[in-house]
């Protein structure tokens, strides 16, 4: 552990060894990682690829109607992380995961649990906008159909505009949602890909730095939406934004090299970081 | 030049340096263009050739040429009694009209040899031609007819000028004699190039004027499509399974560089191996399309998986996690998003694995499809053989006639090579997406 430790100071900057103790300099999480009323609860989560220890015990939960974003330097983690929790890396090869995820109250890593559902249940929104290569219509049915959500044509028709309505994209498409979505510009097909989430009613919304490949007039647009989607549902958001992590998020999770530094509502973690490198890491210092 | 810096000269600008050096550099690319081009008009020069030198040879064999002879249905000959019964116009001699038509053609020749040389001037398949007008229409019996028939392959090359007349009689196949009496017909319009359709509609033969590629053509329709059937499937369910399935460990490693291997398999052993296991261990009849669509699915099978592997290492990862991140189960990821994208990729690879089947002889020879078989395959286990297989052994006949014919063959056969590979081409334009 201490060769570890020394390696990071390191890569760190200055940081003597006389410094290496209490609070600010430790690898324990720093802050409160409960909350009154979680829907997703992670104990001691470790990932590794291979032999590669990729998150070192994390431990978080996320609450009900709330945004979390998690922030950290690059490789730091935080995408890792967020794809535990709907088992998304269950598709890499070398990918092992330990430690505990709950939805509410059921481990999501118990031997008997299906991925399939659970995915239904926890919806992720990707980095680069990924329409499937078909209709705007048939992007957001799609999740619907295979799942037998509705009953008739007419079930689906609603579903589909109620989704899109929700993900603020029905006014620009609803003349044309037999046309294909890979057409739509980016921003568009983001807001379809949330629709396409939504429209299989998720508990937890999943979103891996969904603006990274958006202007900033669409970025607002998603960032509003993000906002109001958190009346519905639970959002946990990775982001390598610091002002669109403190824009859109109640609490934030600060990850540094596989560690979760610090957790905090957001506005102290931007105001007053008590860890070092959390402090570090939005001010600027690296990163 | 750089050395000017080293002698104290004032120091040089880059510009100049890299001015300097640019003549070279524009040389070389020049160069390498000039040499990329020549190398693209030799292979097309090549190609040229080989396409005019089959066309010029064979362009000949959809022609046939035809002899007029007045023929008597002699009722005495043919149906004597008057009984109009099936079976003795069937019997009847039919021979002995066009002798006797050709005897009045002919009135001076009188003496056996001249007459047997008359004679073989008629392909031994008009009999069976008058025949076939008779049972269609006994009407036609006691009534003397001016008819077309199909005229042996010698004259036929005599005709279309193959046969060289100034060589010496003893080195020609066709006699002085022959000669004149064509030259007479000719004089008289009585002989006259027609399309062959014979060569679209018989089976082999062993005169080349009644050989055709029906047979042969049938018999590659049946095997391609029994190959396509037993590969594409297999293909792209090894494919699928391999690529997004299998756990990456040693075992898919070795499964995966063995496939490799396969696709560099000469193809003869191909047919051995046929020999060996499904005709010898599994009784699969001989000389049929089913056996030579199993070896011939062998053969395509690593191309097919190699082309489906490609084209589904194509299809982004991100379409993937979009299905799987709705709650698609792995197969449905597959089914509704993977393989639909990769589809067109997939269909080219087995339409190129298809043309090399259709080319395919060596194994063939292997497994029976060398047999001489004169009847059109009715299904896929009846005997057959396939179009390149049929030009090997037309090559190996003698007669001048199989030499265009032999030709014609390859021009059916890179017609339909040509029309696939197009439609490969075509597809992959038609359905190319891009992300």
């Amino acid at each position: 552990m201490s060769t570890t430790v020394d390696e990071m100071s390191r890569r760190t900057g200055a940081m003597s060894s006389a410094e290496l103790a209490g609070e600010r300099e430790s690898r324990a999480t720093v802050g409160d990682v409960t909350v009154a009323n979680p829907r997703m609860v992670c104990r001691g989560v470790d990932v590794w690829y291979g032999a590669k220890q990729a998150i070192k015990g994390v431990s978080l939960d996320i609450g009900k109607n709330e945004v979390v974003s998690m922030i950290g330097p690059s490789g730091c983690g935080k995408s890792t992380f967020l794809r535990c929790l709907n088992r998304m890396n269950d598709t890499i090869d070398g990918c092992r995961v330990t430690g505990s995820i709950q939805l509410d109250g059921q481990d999501i890593y118990d031997k008997g649990l299906d991925p399939v559902p659970l995915r239904a249940q926890v919806g992720m929104v990707f980095q680069k906008p990924n329409p499937f290569p078909k209709s705007i219509y048939e992007n957001v049915a799609y999740g619907p159909r295979i799942h037998g959500l509705t009953n008739n044509k007419a079930e689906l028709d609603e579903l589909v505009s109620a989704s899109l309505q929700k993900a603020g994209l029905w006014n620009e498409v609803k003349d044309r949602l037999d046309q294909p979505g890979t057409g739509l510009s980016g921003g568009q097909q983001q807001r379809l890909c949330i629709a396409r989430t939504i429209a299989v009613s998720p508990e937890v919304i999943l979103m891996d730095e969904p603006c990274s490949a958006l202007d900033p007039i669409a970025t607002a647009i998603i960032e509003e939406l993000i906002d109001e989607l958190r009346a519905n549902y639970s959002i946990a958001i990775v982001t390598h934004s610091m002002q669109q992590a403190a824009r859109v998020s109640q609490r934030t999770a600060y990850f540094h090299l596989g560690d979760l530094i610090e957790v905090g509502e957001t506005n102290q973690i931007f105001t007053n970081p008590k860890h070092r490198l959390t402090e570090d890491y939005i001010t600027g210092r690296f990163g | 030049m750089s050395n000017t810096r080293a002698a104290g000269a004032p120091p040089q600008r880059t510009i100049d340096i890299v001015n300097a050096s640019l003549k070279r550099r524009y040389a070389k690319e020049r160069r390498f263009r000039l040499i990329g081009l020549s190398a693209v008009v030799l292979g097309l020069l090549f190609v040229a050739l080989l396409f005019a030198d089959i066309i010029g040879k064979g362009y000949t064999a959809f022609q046939q040429t035809y002899i007029q002879m007045p023929i008597t249905f002699d009722a005495a000959v043919i149906d004597p009694e008057g009984t109009r019964n099936p079976e003795i116009l069937k019997a009847a001699n039919y021979a002995a009209l066009i002798r006797q038509a050709q005897r009045e053609v002919f009135p001076e020749v009188s003496d056996r040899r001249a007459t047997r040389a008359l004679t073989s001037m008629i392909s031994v398949g008009a009999p069976a031609h008058l025949r076939d007008m008779v049972m269609a229409n006994p009407d036609l019996i006691g009534t003397t007819q001016e008819v077309w028939l199909l005229a042996d392959d010698d004259i036929d090359m005599l005709v279309k000028g193959h046969i060289d007349r100034a060589l010496p009689e003893s080195e020609r196949r066709v006699k002085d004699q022959t000669v004149g009496w064509v030259d007479r017909l000719e004089s008289e319009g009585r002989i006259e190039k027609r399309f062959n359709t014979i060569f679209f509609t018989h089976g082999t033969s062993r005169e080349p004027e009644l050989a055709g590629i029906a047979g042969a053509l049938m018999g590659t329709f049946y095997t391609l499509t029994l190959t396509l059937l037993f590969s594409f499937p297999i293909g792209v369910g090894a494919a699928l399974y391999l690529e997004e399935f299998a756990p990456k460990n040693r075992w898919t490693d070795l499964i995966e560089v063995n496939i490799n291997n396969l696709a560099a398999v000469p193809s003869v052993i191909f047919g051995l191996l046929g020999l060996a296991v499904f005709i010898a261990i599994f009784g699969v009849p001989r000389s049929t399309p089913l056996v030579a669509a199993l070896v011939l699915s062998l053969m395509t099978l690593p191309i097919i998986i190699i082309a489906s592997r490609a084209a589904l290492k194509s299809v982004p990862p991100s379409i993937r996690e979009a299905a799987l991140g709705v709650g698609a189960s792995p197969l449905q990821t597959q089914f509704h998003h993977v393989l639909p994208l990769a589809m067109p990729g997939m269909l080219t690879g087995a339409i190129i694995g298809m043309a090399h089947a259709l080319g395919e002889t060596a194994p063939l020879l292997m497994i029976g499809m060398i047999a001489f078989i004169v009847d059109i395959p009715s299904g896929f286990t009846s005997p057959a053989t396939v179009l390149p297989v049929q030009i090997f052994l037309w090559a190996d006949s003698p007669e001048r006639a199989f030499v265009e014919r032999t030709s014609a063959a390859i021009i059916v056969l890179l017609a339909f090579l040509i029309l696939m590979n197009l439609t490969a081409v075509l597809l992959r334009r038609r359905f190319e997406r891009r992300w």
